[in-house]
């Protein structure tokens, strides 16, 4: 019963999407404002109904009801409840669900933080992501219904896929999801904007507090992603340029490149067309990515059910909107004036810059990523892509980038001098330099010259950030206390300084762990030690053990330096008992400054394993560092400007309904 | 106007190539040595350099072969699978090793455990390329003839085993008899 219940509510709310898209559309085109007045509280019911349906998928994993073909493919009696409940989103058709739970979530945030925007405007909006949820809808109905049944009904359950089963996979879908999903917000502010033909300043302030909290949404989910690859496959990797690791980062680069160009387009006006275009083209490299991960054409460690019927579905959706969004752009943009002229050596300058290049930095990345399709679909044979492709176009990219990031803040709107920039950077650049040759070999008595480079970028990012926050507050002690002047300086440059130093501790724990890190393999017999970076590692041995829904081989490695024992690892090698599949949880002992970390291999005779053993300086920066970055947009996306302006133009918005000037519609 | 068509003009080129990527399946290479016999060749011995493992060597059982090294990820996550599967003791699993160094091949089955029959050491690959490898890991299944009946591109798991390797197997048994 309970699942029917689930079937009917998607089936009500894909009703009220198709009532939220219509009726508030034909509305705004018309000016009737009873109907524009429909897109808020439809929008409303679409998300209370999905919530039912998404809770009456979520009962009936944690109540084994097994009658349900998708429960009984991704759970199992003995499954953990915490993994019941993350099972709900751990394949096809429960994911697509929660996709469009989020998205009628980010639905129903704009319908409450929409009052000051026009109401011809908000309708439009609200309507294009009734559009996109319409899409989703229909694919979850048509192809992926996580309702069906199963007769007969199978006994037990065939378990989640062991991989999934671990802390971090819990969140990291639904924080993909949400940054994904939530690109979807600005996407149809500029799709609205571009109906109604109003692409200005106070468009590309409402937009940017929605960009801002995709983008950290994306920040963290790709961060979590990365995490649990480096704690559950054993391999010490964090990042494989893996497609659908790809498929992440590539909304990821152009959603950065979006929330800079629209300071530039809410500051100065200029940009506008570019600007749209970036939102565009967030979300469609959202819906490109889900296309790539649930159709199967590339090859990838996500092992998602793959289903050709679904794969055509998806094209067909992905082609309607991303193709008629660009179509309406080439039909639109060409109208829109930007204003603002600036100078060659400007902030704005800075800014295209950096979108240049991180615009660039996508395209590499999805040629790599498409590369092997297009040979095959010109039939010139099956390549992968690895890693030396990607590093090696990747890096040199992120080199200017760097060091843009450091000059940018200081370069005046408009028009800068040279002169004054280098006047001021001087002593900041010299102690980056010194800072790339001594730090390195400070720590770790070697350097060579790419890492003093990306160490000495590093340094430079800091710095300047820092230095760039300091003169913020200093313009603000003339008259007032040092305190007062802290506190008056606005959360967005704030948050800027943060997001800036989380690239540049990125950057280090990328630097250190891949220049200074060792590894070993071998052979360890319990009693046995290998030595490793100054630390020893001694084997003690291993025992069975036995989990919930698997069993176990827990290793006991005692680590020692100078003979002071620093930690007990216990790595295992488990077995999950319903698909049988091997699965390793490396054993760590972690710090800022470094991590040790051991895997089990295979066993060997006499109680042996293969082992590998790694010593990794600073990679838990690789991790900190999102989280200084979200951080950072947390404190943009909340600055006192948007809630004031908020405040200001509702009033005004009031007053021009009430007035309505010739022209708006 | 046409400036601004350029990126719809990129997407709808883009759209074409997914489109063509949706009918090809991208882990089913249509090897053209499927059912036809095994390449000839004559290697030695990852072990014992001295020792020749040839294509004769095929016929007679119905066996597996495995072509793999250590710098192929992929490799390294099949060969647990591998392992298990060598325990089962159901087929021989020979094993290629191709564009390696000996003693890190040697390292990597000391310390994996060794799941081969015996391995023929192919240093500068051309063997692999007579099979048509394009990437490892990849398996062929190969009959008593010495015929190869089926190419399995991609780390091997215990599914891919089971739904399509044993059924095969399978059917060769039973035409055997």
């Amino acid at each position: 019963m309970i699942p029917e219940i689930g079937q009917f509510a998607l089936i009500i709310a894909l009703g009220l999407a198709l009532i939220q898209s219509v009726v508030p559309l034909v509305g705004a085109h018309r000016g009737i404002p009873e109907w524009m007045a429909v897109a808020r509280p439809a929008a409303r019911g679409q998300f209370l109904f999905l919530v039912i349906a998404f809770g009456c998928l979520t009962y009936a994993f944690i109540y084994n009801d097994f009658s349900v073909r998708y429960t009984a493919e991704n759970s199992n009696s003995l499954l953990p409840l915490q993994y019941r409940i993350s099972a709900v989103w751990g394949a096809h058709e429960g994911s697509l669900l929660l996709w469009a739970l989020i998205l009628s979530g980010w639905t129903t945030a704009v319908t409450i933080f929409s009052r000051s925007i026009p109401q011809t405007y908000a309708a439009r909006v609200i309507a294009v992501m009734g559009l996109i949820s319409i899409g989703f809808l229909l694919f979850i109905l048509f192809t992926s219904n996580p309702f069906d049944r199963l007769f007969p009904i199978p006994a037990d359950g065939r378990d989640l896929n062991p991989l999934l089963q671990d802390p971090g996979l819990v969140i990291h879908p639904p924080m993909l999801y949400m940054g994904y999903v939530g690109f979807s917000v600005a996407f149809a502010l500029a799709i609205a904007a571009l109906l109604g033909g109003q692409l200005d300043a106070t468009w590309a302030r409402w937009s940017r507090p929605w960009a801002t909290s995709a983008w950290i949404f994306l920040t963290i989910g790709i961060m979590l992603g990365s995490w649990w690859a480096y704690h559950e496959l054993g391999w010490g990797g964090w990042w494989f340029w893996d497609p659908v690791e790809n498929a992440s980062f590539m909304p990821w680069l152009v959603g950065t490149a979006l929330i800079h160009s629209l300071a530039v387009t809410e500051k100065r006006g200029a940009f506008k067309s570019w600007t749209v275009l970036l939102a565009i083209l967030a979300f469609s490299l959202s819906l490109l990515g889900t296309f790539l991960v649930r159709s199967g054409v590339l090859v990838s460690v996500h092992a998602f059910a793959t289903d050709p019927a679904r794969g055509v579905y998806i094209l067909a959706f992905l082609a309607v909107v991303v193709g008629g969004s660009l179509l309406l752009y080439a039909w639109r943009a060409p109208k829109v004036r930007s204003s603002g002229s600036f100078q060659s050596m400007s902030r704005e300058t800075f800014l295209l810059i950096n979108n240049i290049l991180l615009v660039v930095a996508l395209v590499t990345i999805l040629v790599g990523t498409l590369y092997p399709l297009f040979l095959d679909a010109l039939g010139l044979g099956k390549i992968s892509v690895g890693p030396p492709y990607f590093d090696s176009v990747f890096a040199p990219l992120m080199i200017p980038l760097l060091f843009l990031m450091g000059v940018g803040p200081f370069v005046r709107w408009k028009q800068a001098r040279a002169s004054e920039l280098i006047h001021r950077l001087r002593w900041v650049f010299a102690a980056a330099v010194v800072l790339g040759i001594g730090v390195p070999l400070v720590l770790f008595a070697r350097n060579t010259i790419m890492v003093a480079l990306g160490i000495g970028l590093s340094g430079w990012i800091v710095l300047s950030a820092l230095y760039n926050l300091w003169s913020h507050i200093q313009r603000r002690r003339a008259h007032k206390s040092l305190a007062e002047a802290v506190t008056g300086v606005s959360r967005g440059i704030y948050g800027m300084t943060f997001a800036h130093l989380g690239m540049a501790i990125v950057a280090i724990g990328i630097i250190f762990s891949n220049a200074f890190g060792v590894e070993k393999e071998l052979r360890m017999a319990p009693g046995e030690s290998v030595a490793l970076a100054g630390y020893v590692f001694r084997f003690e041995g291993s025992r069975p053990l036995e989990g919930p829904n698997y069993r176990s081989d827990q290793g006991v490695m005692t680590v020692t330096r100078d003979g002071r024992k620093v930690a007990t690892l216990h790595p295992e090698k488990r077995i999950y008992h319903v698909q049988n599949n091997p699965m390793t949880e490396a054993g760590i002992d972690d710090n800022l400054l470094r991590d040790i970390y051991v895997a089990m291999g295979e066993p060997l005779t006499d109680g042996a394993w293969g082992m590998r053993v790694y010593y990794k300086p600073f990679i838990q920066w690789i991790w900190l560092g999102p989280l200084f970055m979200a951080f950072g947009g947390i404190l943009a996306a909340s600055d006192r400007r948007y809630r004031l302006a908020q405040r200001k133009e509702a009033s005004q918005a009031i007053d021009a309904e009430l007035n309505p000037s010739p022209g708006q519609t | 106007m046409s400036r601004f068509l350029i990126p719809a003009a990129i997407f709808i080129a883009l759209v074409a190539f997914l489109a063509i990527g949706l009918t090809l399946d991208p882990r089913k290479v249509d090897s053209p040595l499927i059912d036809k016999p095994v390449p000839q060749f004559s290697l030695p011995r990852l072990k014992d350099a001295s020792q020749v493992f040839s294509s004769d060597d095929f016929k007679g059982q119905i066996s597996l072969l495995n072509v793999w090294a250590t710098w192929c990820f992929a490799c390294r996550q099949e060969h647990g699978v591998l392992v298990e599967l060598s325990q089962q003791q159901q087929l021989p699993i020979y094993g290629l090793n191709y564009k390696d160094e000996r003693p890190l091949a040697l390292r990597w089955l000391r310390e994996l455990g060794d799941p081969y029959t015996a391995t023929a050491f192919d240093e500068d690959g051309r063997v692999a390329i007579d099979w048509g490898v394009y990437g490892a890991p990849e398996t062929f299944l190969i009959d008593q003839n010495g015929m190869i009946r089926y190419k399995h591109i991609g780390p091997m798991t215990h599914e891919i085993y089971q739904t399509k390797i044993l059924p095969i197997v399978k059917q060769l048994q039973e035409t055997r008899i």
